[in-house]
């Protein structure tokens, strides 16, 4: 019994991070329609940066904000240099660019950094706490508790400020958005930056758990889509859920199957969800662009 | 023949239009199809011709392996316009297949065959399901699934002797040359046997552009709906080329595994499938000319530029975002405009 509310405890908390991941992913496919395959670069840049930052002596809670800001810039100049620049450009060359714009991050974090696995610290220590037969890290409640912030923040910024209804009424239709005066230039850069940051707080809260390399962001990457298609492709609510709902599948994978095939977990649900729910648990059924 | 049959072949989804229109007997007499292969003979040929050492001969195969394998892409890619990350899974499912086959004493053309219609096999059942749906839903579920086949190919060491990789045994192309009385080194011969290879690979891809299902596929390619309303079955159109283009990679890989006698996971790694599909996008997914070219530039490149290897993944994934951006339709279409409007 101890033994499964153990897992189901790791099982929340790589969720949580996985949730993150797919939040900013469907905070930028609402914007834009655009698939970011870049997403789990975002959590890399944020991990690998506050690993650096807090390895040169810099106190946590400035490392932190500032492996924020990088992945939000990076996101930004994902948009401006990539993105934008492809202007209309059919959905597949978008795939290809992101996809691009992914391996060339990675190059960049083995140049700009190493090709060590890095971790530091917890933000509380890492003496586990006890809970009913099993233990938790105090990390595990800051992940979880990020994923959870992340998430009010979302649906309060979208739903209750001006730049967020800017961000939705550009994702409902970018013309209409423009005519009515709201700078959809702008709300594009937002829901990149915004997104970006998501995902390198996920990476920063992250990495004492899970520990980073600059070659984990594709599978962090396949983790956030998996999770998105499992909640439902565009639906807030059903990137949450899935999240937690992948880490949970993954954790009781790893503790009752086989710690091998974890990893393999998220696939399969891709694969079963394509199969028999392809509109996800909470989603629209799927309309096709024409 | 010279000036136009170039700029001819460097697009050949255009050349039954233009043989349409009545411009050269020449190509009457042999269709697009056999044509390619001719070219890519020639070219065969002339690489025998001026390498200077077996190392040339190892890396001119790899370059024919290559330019396979992206073909596959080119279908899927250049034709439907379906993005697969995760070729190099089908790739290694050939490769491997090839590699385990002797080892149960299963004769190394046999367990090719074997690999080659698993890889086949494999992409019908995934594919079918997934290609019902949007374009990018191909994309991220090939990545999975090139990420599992990865994953089982390194832990079942059993089977694939894991991470370390595994040596091939079996066949000897210097065999096949020896039946006809021609003694050449190893690497030669499959020089020979890759670039053959890669040439009916060609032509059979050639063909197919421009046979009915190939015109349903670059119809799918402009608009799903506009071809659904001309009566094709979408789905099982765009699973027809999955499949097409899974069994080009799993003939790459089982080329691969024999001539290289050794093979590893890697060949089945997430950077490999990204490598095969920059490859189609610098080179021009919309022909065969175009996989010929991306094989040869990112295959030559890193023997040329030692500091390729350190700088590998900016490099690909550079050349993507910037193929994408400012030539979207890749190197060979782009030059051959440059040339048709110079002579215009």
């Amino acid at each position: 019994m101890s033994e499964l509310l153990q897992f189901l405890i790791s099982g929340i908390t790589v969720g949580a991070i996985y949730a993150a991941i797919a939040l900013g992913f469907t905070l930028i496919y609402n914007a834009s329609g655009v698939v970011n395959f870049a997403q789990g670069e975002f959590v890399v840049i944020g991990g690998m940066t506050a690993a650096a930052l807090i390895g040169a002596g810099v106190p946590v809670w400035i490392a932190a904000p500032l492996a924020v800001i990088a992945g939000m810039l990076v996101g930004v100049l994902l948009y401006r240099l990539a993105i934008r620049p492809a202007g209309q450009a059919p959905l597949v060359s978008l795939i290809i660019i992101t996809i691009g714009a992914s391996i060339f991050l990675r190059g960049a974090m083995q140049a700009v950094f190493d090709k060590q696995i890095h971790r530091y610290d917890g933000f509380s220590g890492d003496a586990p706490l006890r809970v009913g037969g099993a233990t938790i890290l105090p990390q595990s409640l800051w992940i979880i508790g990020g994923s959870v912030a992340v998430f009010a923040f979302l649906a309060w910024f979208l739903n209750r400020t001006r730049a967020g209804r800017g961000i939705r009424a550009t994702a409902s239709n970018r013309m209409a958005a423009a005519l009515v005066g709201i700078n959809t230039g702008r709300a594009m850069n937002l829901s990149f930056a915004l997104s970006a940051a998501i995902g390198a707080l996920a990476g920063v809260l992250a990495t004492p758990v899970t520990f980073t390399s600059y070659d984990v962001g594709v599978l962090m990457a396949l983790k956030g889509f998996s999770a998105t298609m499992l909640g439902g492709v565009g639906s807030p609510l059903g990137a949450l859920a899935g999240g937690l709902l992948i880490g949970l599948i993954e954790a009781l994978t790893a503790g009752y199957i086989s710690s091998d095939y974890k990893d393999a977990s998220a696939f399969i649900v891709i694969l079963l969800v394509l199969f028999l729910r392809p509109q996800g648990l909470f989603g629209a059924r799927i309309m096709e662009r024409v | 023949m010279a000036g136009q049959g170039t700029t001819a072949a460097t697009a050949p989804v255009d050349t039954a239009r233009r043989a349409h229109a009545g411009n050269g007997k020449a190509r009457a007499l042999i269709g697009p199809g056999l044509r390619t292969f001719l070219i890519f003979a020639v070219l065969v040929a002339l690489g025998a011709l001026i390498f200077p050492s077996s190392y040339f001969y190892r890396v001119g195969t790899l370059v024919w392996i290559n330019t396979l394998a992206v073909t596959g892409i080119v279908v899927l890619l250049g034709y439907v316009g379906l993005v697969s990350l995760g070729h190099a899974g089908f790739f290694a499912i050939g490769a491997y297949a090839t590699a385990i086959g002797p080892n149960y004493g299963i004769p190394s053309p046999l367990a090719m065959a074997g690999g080659v219609a698993l890889a086949g096999l494999l992409a019908l059942v995934v594919g079918r399901p997934i290609l019902r749906l949007s374009g990018y839903y191909l994309a991220i579920a090939t990545l999975g699934l090139g990420m599992l086949i990865w994953m089982v190919l390194s832990k079942e060491a059993w089977l694939t002797g894991g991470p370390d990789g595994m040596t091939v045994s079996g066949m000897n192309a210097r065999n096949l040359f020896k039946l006809v009385g021609l003694k050449l080194k190893s690497a030669e011969a499959w020089y020979w046997v890759a670039g053959f290879v890669a040439a009916i690979g060609a032509a059979i891809a050639v063909n197919l552009a421009n046979s009915p299902s190939g015109r349903a596929l670059r119809a799918i390619h402009d608009s799903d709906v506009a071809a659904r309303s001309l009566g094709i079955d979408v789905a099982r159109a765009k699973s027809r080329a999955f499949v097409i283009s899974a069994i080009y990679a799993a003939v790459a890989g089982a080329l691969l595994a024999l001539a290289n006698g050794y093979i590893t996971p890697e060949t089945g790694g997430f950077m490999h499938s990204v490598e095969m599909v920059t490859m189609a996008v610098l080179g021009g997914a919309a022909s065969v000319f175009g996989a010929l070219v991306g094989a040869l530039i990112l295959t030559a490149l890193p023997q040329l530029l030692t500091v390729f290897a350190d700088y590998e993944h900016m490099v690909l994934g550079a050349i993507m975002v910037v193929t994408m951006i400012a030539m979207r339709r890749g190197l060979v279409p782009f030059i051959a405009d440059l040339w048709n409007r110079r002579k215009s």
